[in-house]
C-alpha cells in the first residue's frame, strides 16, 4: 500500500517503512539503544533526503526510548536527578546541533558533514565494542574472573569542582563532566539523527563510574528528552519533520523494541555487545565507502527555500 | 517596368497578410483535468492534452501538414547545483552553481523532430528543446544563462531528466487526424505543487501560424494539505504535537505490552 508523505515529499510503501520500524525497535530493543544510526541510513536509502531523515528520526527515538524509560522507571532502575543534570547540557548541544544543521545546510555541506560523522564516530565506538567484548569472551573461556569495577574508584574527573551527590546511582561527583557527556548527546542527537545511547552508556560507566544497573534506564531518559526537543525544533525552525512518516516508524518501532528486549535478555551481555558493536562498526563501514568509492554521479541539486 | 514590378510585390505582400489575419488557423485546446490533486495515495498522475486545428475556409492549403510543439512549464524554483570532487580521499561537494527562476518541470513535446519543424533561430526564439530553454545562473553579480555545452547546465538537465521532472520527445505529440492530436503528459510523485502553464504552438511550412495557452494545478488536498500547511505555518505546534504523538505511542507501546 504506497502512501505519499506530505513533508517528505514521496510516496512510499507503509508495509516497507512498517517493518523498517519493526526491525529497527526489535534491535533498539535488543541492546537498549535509541536506533537512530540504522534508522536514519534507512530512510536516506528509501529515498528521503537527509535532512527530513534526521529530523524525523528523532521523534521516532523519543517514542521508543519513551517506552524503555518507562519500563525502567517501574523497576527504579534510573537516576533522575543524574538524567536531570544531564539534560541541562543535553538542551544546549541539541540547540546548538540545531543551530549548525541549519547552517550546514544553508552552505552545502550538511551531507557531508553526517555521512562524516556517522564514519568517525560508529567506526570507533564500534570497534572498541568489538575488541572490548572480544577480550571479555576470550577472557571468560579460559576461565578468568572479570575484575568487578569498584562504585568507588576515581579518575581525575572525580577532582573536578561543583560536585553533587546522586543517591540513586551512589555517586559523589563534578556535574561538568556530565553536563559535558549531555551537551555532547544533544550536540550529535540534532546533527546525526541518533539518540546516543550506544556512545552515552559507556561513557557513563567508564568516565562517571555510574553503576550498570541504572545506566541504561537514566540514558534513555536523556534521550527521550533531547530527542523530543530535537523534533520541536527541527519542525519549528527548519520545518521538516515528517509526521505521517514519523508516526509508521514510531509504530513499528515500539512494537519491535518490545519484542527485542525479550531476545536481548536470553543472550550473554559480552556477545550482545560483539552483535552491537559489529552492527555499528559496519554501518560506519557502509558510510565510510561511500565517501570514498567515486559516485556514480558527482552533480546533485536542491531546492533553495526562501529564494525567488 | 519596375513601378509594375514593386506595384506587385505591393499587392502580393497585402493580400498574404490579408489572408493571414483573415484565414488564420485556429487552436483549440483541451486538457483532460484543470487540476491534479494530492491527496495520500498519490503516486504521479498523467495528463492528457486534447486539441484541434480550426479551418477557416479561405485558410490556405497546407501542402507538409501541420506541426505542433508544446511546452509544459511548472512552477519555478531556484536550485543549488552542487559538484562533488576527490579531496584527500574523500568525495566532498566542491563547487555550487544556483540556477535562478528554472521551471521546477518541464515537458517539451512536438509531433516530430524540432528542427524538422521551423529554423533555428524561430526554435531558439520559442525555447522549444532543452538546447534552447533558458536556464538562468548566477555568475557573481550578474544571472545569465550560459553555453549550452556548460557543464553545470548539463548535469543539471540530466538530474532533472533521471527524476522524470525534464522531458523532451518529438514523439509524444501523435495526430489523430490532419487536424486533430493529443499528447499525454506525466507527472511523477516529486512534481512540485503550484500551477502549470501548458502553452501549444501550431507551425505549418515551417512557420509559427498560431499559439494558445492553457493551464492546470497540482494542490494538496485533505490530509496531505494539513500536514503541509501545518508544518509551514505553525512549526512550533506541529513539533509539539509530533513529540507528544511519539510520547503517547512509547506510552501506549509500555501498557500493551506490559507484563509485570
Amino acid at each position: 500500500m504506497e502512501i505519499y508523505l506530505p513533508i517528505a515529499d514521496l510516496p512510499v510503501n507503509v508495509f516497507v517503512v512498517f517493518a523498517m520500524g519493526l526491525a529497527v525497535g526489535f534491535i533498539s530493543g535488543m541492546f537498549g539503544i535509541g536506533g537512530g544510526f540504522l534508522m536514519t541510513p534507512l530512510l536516506i536509502f528509501i529515498g528521503v533526503s537527509p535532512a527530513v531523515a534526521v529530523a524525523t528520526v528523532s521523534s521516532h527515538i523519543a517514542a521508543s526510548s519513551f517506552s524503555g524509560a518507562l519500563l525502567y522507571w517501574r523497576r527504579r532502575a534510573l537516576d533522575l536527578a543524574l538524567a536531570l543534570m544531564l539534560l541541562v547540557g543535553g538542551l544546549i548541544g541539541t540547540g546548538a546541533g540545531v543551530w549548525l544543521f541549519t547552517q550546514l545546510r544553508a552552505i552545502g555541506q550538511l551531507d557531508l558533514v553526517i555521512a562524516l560523522s556517522y564514519v568517525i564516530l560508529l567506526g570507533s565506538v564500534g570497534g572498541a565494542m568489538i575488541l572490548e567484548s572480544v577480550r571479555a569472551i576470550i577472557r571468560l573461556q579460559k576461565g578468568e574472573r572479570v575484575g568487578a569495577r569498584r562504585p568507588g574508584s576515581h579518575t581525575w574527573l572525580h577532582g573536578l569542582p561543583i560536585k553533587v551527590r546522586f543517591k540513586q546511582s551512589r555517586l559523589y561527583v563534578s556535574v561538568i563532566p556530565v553536563w559535558l557527556i549531555g551537551g555532547l548527546m544533544g550536540f550529535l542527537g540534532a546533527i546525526m539523527g541518533i539518540g546516543g545511547g550506544f556512545i552515552l552508556v559507556p561513557l557513563l560507566i567508564y568516565l562517571v563510574r555510574v553503576p550498570t544497573n541504572v545506566v541504561i534506564g537514566t540514558s534513555m531518559v536523556l534521550t527521550l528528552v533531547t530527542m523530543a526537543s530535537a523534533t520541536v525544533l527541527h519542525a519549528a525552525t527548519n520545518h521538516l519533520v515528517d509526521a505521517v512518516l514519523a508516526l509508521i516508524l514510531m509504530v513499528g518501532g515500539v512494537t519491535g523494541a518490545q519484542f527485542g528486549a525479550q531476545s536481548g535478555q536470553r543472550m550473554r551481555s559480552e556477545r550482545l555487545r560483539l552483535l552491537l558493536g559489529l552492527l555499528v562498526f559496519s554501518v560506519g563501514l557502509r558510510f565510510a565507502v561511500n565517501l570514498f568509492l567515486p559516485p556514480g554521479e558527482v552533480y546533485s541539486f536542491r531546492l533553495l527555500v526562501g529564494e525567488r | 517596368m519596375r513601378r509594375a514590378v514593386s506595384f506587385a510585390v505591393l499587392l502580393l505582400l497585402l493580400a498574404t497578410s490579408v489572408s493571414r489575419a483573415m484565414a488564420d488557423e485556429r487552436l483549440v485546446v483541451s486538457l483532460s483535468t484543470q487540476r491534479v490533486l494530492i491527496n495520500s495515495v498519490f503516486s504521479g498522475a498523467e495528463l492528457v492534452l486534447f486539441g484541434a486545428i480550426e479551418r477557416d475556409g479561405t485558410a490556405p492549403e497546407r501542402r507538409f501538414g501541420y506541426d505542433i510543439a508544446a511546452i509544459i512549464s511548472g512552477p519555478r524554483q531556484s536550485l543549488l547545483t552542487l559538484r562533488k570532487e576527490q579531496v584527500a580521499g574523500i568525495w566532498v561537494n566542491v563547487e555550487s552553481r544556483t540556477f535562478v527562476n528554472v521551471p521546477s518541470y518541464l515537458a517539451i513535446f512536438s509531433n516530430r523532430p524540432f528542427d524538422q519543424i521551423t529554423n533555428p533561430e524561430a526554435l531558439r526564439r520559442l525555447q522549444i528543446g532543452f538546447d534552447n530553454t533558458i536556464l538562468r545562473q548566477r555568475i557573481g553579480p550578474d544571472v545569465a544563462d550560459v553555453v549550452r555545452e556548460d557543464t553545470f547546465r548539463q548535469a543539471f538537465l540530466r538530474l532533472k531528466v533521471e527524476r522524470r521532472l525534464y522531458l523532451e520527445s518529438a514523439r509524444e505529440v501523435t495526430f489523430l487526424a490532419p487536424t486533430l492530436f493529443r499528447a499525454s503528459v506525466l507527472l511523477p510523485a516529486e512534481a512540485p505543487v503550484g500551477s502549470y502553464s501548458v502553452d501549444v504552438m501550431l507551425f505549418a511550412d515551417g512557420a509559427l501560424i498560431t499559439r494558445t495557452t492553457s493551464a492546470f494545478e497540482i494542490l494538496k488536498v485533505g490530509f496531505e494539505r494539513f500536514v503541509v500547511t501545518a508544518a509551514r505555518e505553525y512549526g512550533l505546534l506541529y513539533g509539539i504535537f509530533t513529540a507528544m504523538t511519539a510520547l503517547s505511542t512509547g506510552w501506549f507501546a509500555s501498557i500493551i505490552f506490559r507484563r509485570d
